[in-house]
């Protein structure tokens, strides 16, 4: 038996407690206090936000670049790099001048000739972009602050395209960077916005570094969205995205990190249990869940099948089933989503509200022969997954027979972008979310392109529907718009492109002490201060 | 030893040429398209196809793979389709979290695992050999996550002894970067200390019963020297091999615990890589796995001689 002497049993526990006392005493890394710890939606992994849709890169845009107009939380538009816009009385020439004092990040003026390059760049990418784009028959900078474009057709576009909020905005970059093509991504990052990107310090995947840009010159308004003055209150803003939900929670708490940007659903009761952090919601327009048919197939290439999906779903199932707290969603028969101008429920009476009878009727005239729909079933990504099941069993309580095939969400985007028929590689349906600020008009909501081949994924094809979003494009004045909105709503209970399945708010959590925090639409960093 | 050597190393060579194929034909047979999602949203099948065909994936699988492997013989292990860096960097950047939470775990296990074991055999049917095998039993039915949860709980958020995530760099401070990595290692080890505990437990009983123990005791050797000097030792070759074999596990198991203590390493590079199909990040890891477990089995071949004299190469 070995024995260990009393002495020698005391001297080793004591070295251990004092080895475990001294460790446990140990500071943290110093963090400055001015500094803000982010935890993001997601890694960051493309930093070109005209290249790619992906939010994380637009959110990166925000810290970096500046907009020529910013739209306000009521969804209005302001001026936010331009200080004056003139038009001719004709409507054909539209003039703008950039604010005194504007400069980029390595020190340079912003010209109009930046302004110029960089809207170029956004329209040779941007569907909404290139809409306004269409209408320009030329767009120049007459000196160096002022910009002209010259139109074809009066169009109340051009402020509405530049105000975008989400993917793609239509971000201001020195005309050297926007001088890339928008099939390469740019290699530098050089804006003019509030914040500058901390390269050195950029950990891919890990770690990105924001530090406030002392000569941005904000705006005199009072900050409102993405309009009036862009003020960073902090030194650094610094994202670590952390792929554990439950730790982010727990990193919260511990005020390891300051802010969450999305909270899960069912991970909010233990932040409303701490005194330490609050909720706050930064996109009161919200998400909105979609149901996307690929139209070149059977069965949904008939119109009428797609019709009959418009009265077998309702949007409680789909946002019980995926959020849960009825707090966090909204039913919203609104196309163009609640809460923001074009918002209405015209044309939408019956629809939604699974009416199965009716549903059925339509399958039989439309002459269902049984063809199977191969619905797409993403697994990995949390806030998508139980939409394909509610879909699936919904569409059987019609009658259609439905092959829904689970795959994780980079297998479906590689299946969605195929035209082949659904037994060689190809599908009928999937289901997918936007934010609010991707659908707020017909130019803007990309599922409704129904330019066939030059439609997004899905492809729908409609001569009427696109008359009409051209139409939306032409109105100059907001009533005009309002009616042409009704009438896309009306063709599109004719023509389904897309279903859209209610809309859903997503939380950020912030220590207390952190103030600030606005109500954009989009995760947004200026205007915060951590005390 | 030196021509064991050279036959091992060229023994590496056909190891890694069907790693590099096997893991090459994977990639590009698992559904999914890098270029679709780099392309985004609104792209076009078009320009789906030109990116595809920038990144290389539209050239025949063989060209592609002769291309890859024809740079990664040069050390050029290419460009990651998402960040635009060298992918060389990229894994640079990664190894220190990785290695320095392997290290400290195995160390930990190591120095915890063997004197149990140990322990157990040497009081073996007692309640001490009872409770250690019991816990072995528990170290292995728990996940490593609920054990990290558990941990975290306790030493993070209860009593805030531990940081609840993150990882120092040891540059940064060395204290820092030891403080960070107790808790992820101490969750880690539990079932590397399960499986060794045991393996320990079996080879020093199988040692203890044999003739020179009874000749080293009824010699007037202590027990503590009958122990250390001929039981452990003797016993030492079996063990050493499982303490390898824990290591390349380790090495390439950790993506769990990275992943519930943020800890930036390779395992949740190498996740990540194969969600989004940046296949050459995914390919350069996995090769580099591939050659350190090679490397820890030689290493560990070549420690038996140092446990028994009468392995010689």
């Amino acid at each position: 038996m070995i024995k260990l002497s009393k002495s020698k049993f005391a001297a080793l526990l004591a070295a251990g407690l004092t080895a475990a006392a001294t460790l446990a005493a140990l500071p943290t890394k110093a963090i400055s206090e001015t500094e803000l710890r982010v935890m993001p939606h997601s890694g960051l992994k493309i930093l070109d936000p005209i290249w790619t849709t992906a939010y994380i890169s637009r959110n990166h845009g925000y810290m970096i670049y500046d907009t020529l107009f910013g739209l306000d939380t009521a969804g209005n538009i302001h001026p936010q790099m331009v200080d004056t816009v003139s038009r001719s009385g004709d409507g054909m020439t539209v003039t703008m001048t950039l604010r005194d004092g504007l400069k980029f990040h390595d020190g340079a003026a912003v010209t109009a000739e930046d302004v110029v390059a960089s809207i170029n760049r956004w329209g040779s990418k941007d569907a909404m972009g290139q809409k306004m784009l269409g209408f320009v028959d030329d767009l120049s900078a007459t000196d160096a602050k002022t910009f002209v474009f010259k139109l074809n057709t009066p169009t109340g576009l051009i402020e509405l395209a530049l105000a975008k909020p989400s993917s793609n905005v239509p971000f201001i970059m020195p005309a050297r960077i926007a001088a890339t093509p928008g099939s390469e991504q740019i290699s530098e990052y050089i804006g003019s916005g509030p914040f500058v990107f901390n390269e050195a310090e950029w950990e891919p995947g890990t770690k990105v570094v924001y530090d406030k840009f002392d000569d941005y010159v904000p705006r005199s308004e009072a900050t409102d969205g993405f309009s009036g003055a862009k003020i960073a209150k902090v030194d650094r803003v610094v994202w670590t995205p952390l792929r554990d939900q439950q730790q982010a929670v727990n990193a919260l708490i511990a005020g390891e990190i300051d802010i969450i940007e999305a909270v899960p659903a069912d991970l909010l009761p233990l932040l409303k249990e701490s005194d330490q952090v609050y909720l706050k919601d930064a996109n009161p327009a919200g998400f909105q869940y979609t149901f996307r048919f690929n139209v070149l197939h059977p069965p949904f290439d008939n119109p009428k099948i797609r019709q009959a999906l418009l009265y077998a779903f309702n949007q409680e199932d789909f946002l019980d089933a995926t959020i849960g707290n009825p707090e966090l969603y909204k039913t919203c028969k609104a196309l163009f989503v609640c809460g923001l101008p074009f918002e209405t429920d015209a044309h939408m009476d019956g629809l939604l509200e699974s009416n199965f009878a009716k549903a059925r009727e339509l399958l039989q005239e439309a002459g269902y022969d049984g063809t199977p729909v191969v619905l797409m079933h993403s697994t990995n990504v949390a806030s998508l997954t139980n939409l394909a099941p509610v879909a699936k069993e919904l569409m059987e309580a019609i009658g259609l027979n439905v092959d829904m095939q689970s795959m994780d969400w980079s297998t479906l985007v590689a299946r969605r972008s195929k035209k082949e028929p659904p037994a060689e590689g190809g599908w009928n349906a999937f289901a997918t979310a936007w934010t609010a600020g991707d659908l707020f008009n017909p130019v803007a909501m990309a599922f409704l392109n129904s330019g066939c081949d030059r439609a997004l994924f899905g492809w729908p094809c409609d001569d009427e529907i696109e008359r009409l979003r051209d139409q939306f494009a032409r109105a100059t004045s907001l009533d005009e718009q309002k009616d042409v909105v009704a009438q896309i709503q009306k063709r599109w209970t004719e023509y389904p492109t897309h279903i859209h399945l209610g809309q859903w708010n997503q939380l950020s959590g912030l220590r207390n002490g952190v103030e600030g925090y606005l109500d954009a639409g989009v995760s947004v960093f200026w205007n915060i201060s951590k005390n | 030893m030196a021509s064991y050597l050279f036959k091992r190393i060229l023994a590496t060579i056909p190891v890694m040429l069907f790693v590099a194929i096997f893991i090459f034909l994977l990639l590009r047979l698992t559904p999914g398209d890098p270029a679709a999602i780099i392309a985004g949203d609104f792209a076009t099948t078009e320009q789906i196809a030109e990116i595809r065909k920038k990144l290389g994936l539209s050239e025949p699988l063989w060209k592609q793979f002769f291309i890859w492997f024809g740079n990664a013989l040069q050390f050029d292990l290419g460009e990651s389709f998402y960040y635009k860096k060298e992918v060389s960097e990229l894994i640079l950047n990664r190894i220190e979290p990785t290695f320095s939470l392997s290290l400290i775990t195995i160390i930990f296990t190591v120095c915890v695992a063997v004197p149990l074991g140990t322990m157990a055999a040497y009081t073996q049917g007692s309640w001490v050999d009872r409770f250690i095998m019991g816990f072995s039993v528990m170290g292995f039915s728990l996940p490593v996550f609920v054990i990290g949860y558990g941990v975290i709980y306790v030493f993070s958020l209860k009593l805030q002894w531990f940081p609840v995530q993150g990882y120092t760099r040891i540059g940064d401070s060395v204290f820092g970067w030891l403080h960070q990595l107790i808790l992820p290692s101490l969750a880690l080890s539990v079932i590397f200390i399960a499986f060794i505990a045991r393996m320990t437990r079996t080879s020093v009983l199988e040692v203890l019963s044999e003739d020179y123990i009874r000749t080293a005791r009824a010699k007037g050797q202590t027990e503590s020297k009958v122990l250390m000097r001929h039981a452990l030792r003797n016993a030492a070759v079996p063990v050493v091999t499982v303490i390898g074999l824990a290591i390349a596990i380790l090495i390439g198991g950790v993506v769990v615990t990275e992943s519930v203590f943020n800890i930036p390493g390779l395992g949740l590079m190498t996740v990540e890589a194969v969600l989004n199909r940046d296949f050459p990040t995914v390919q350069a890891v996995i090769l580099f796995f591939s050659v350190i477990y090679v490397l820890i089995n030689l290493l560990v071949d070549l420690s038996y001689t140092l446990f028994d004299p009468r392995i010689r190469y």
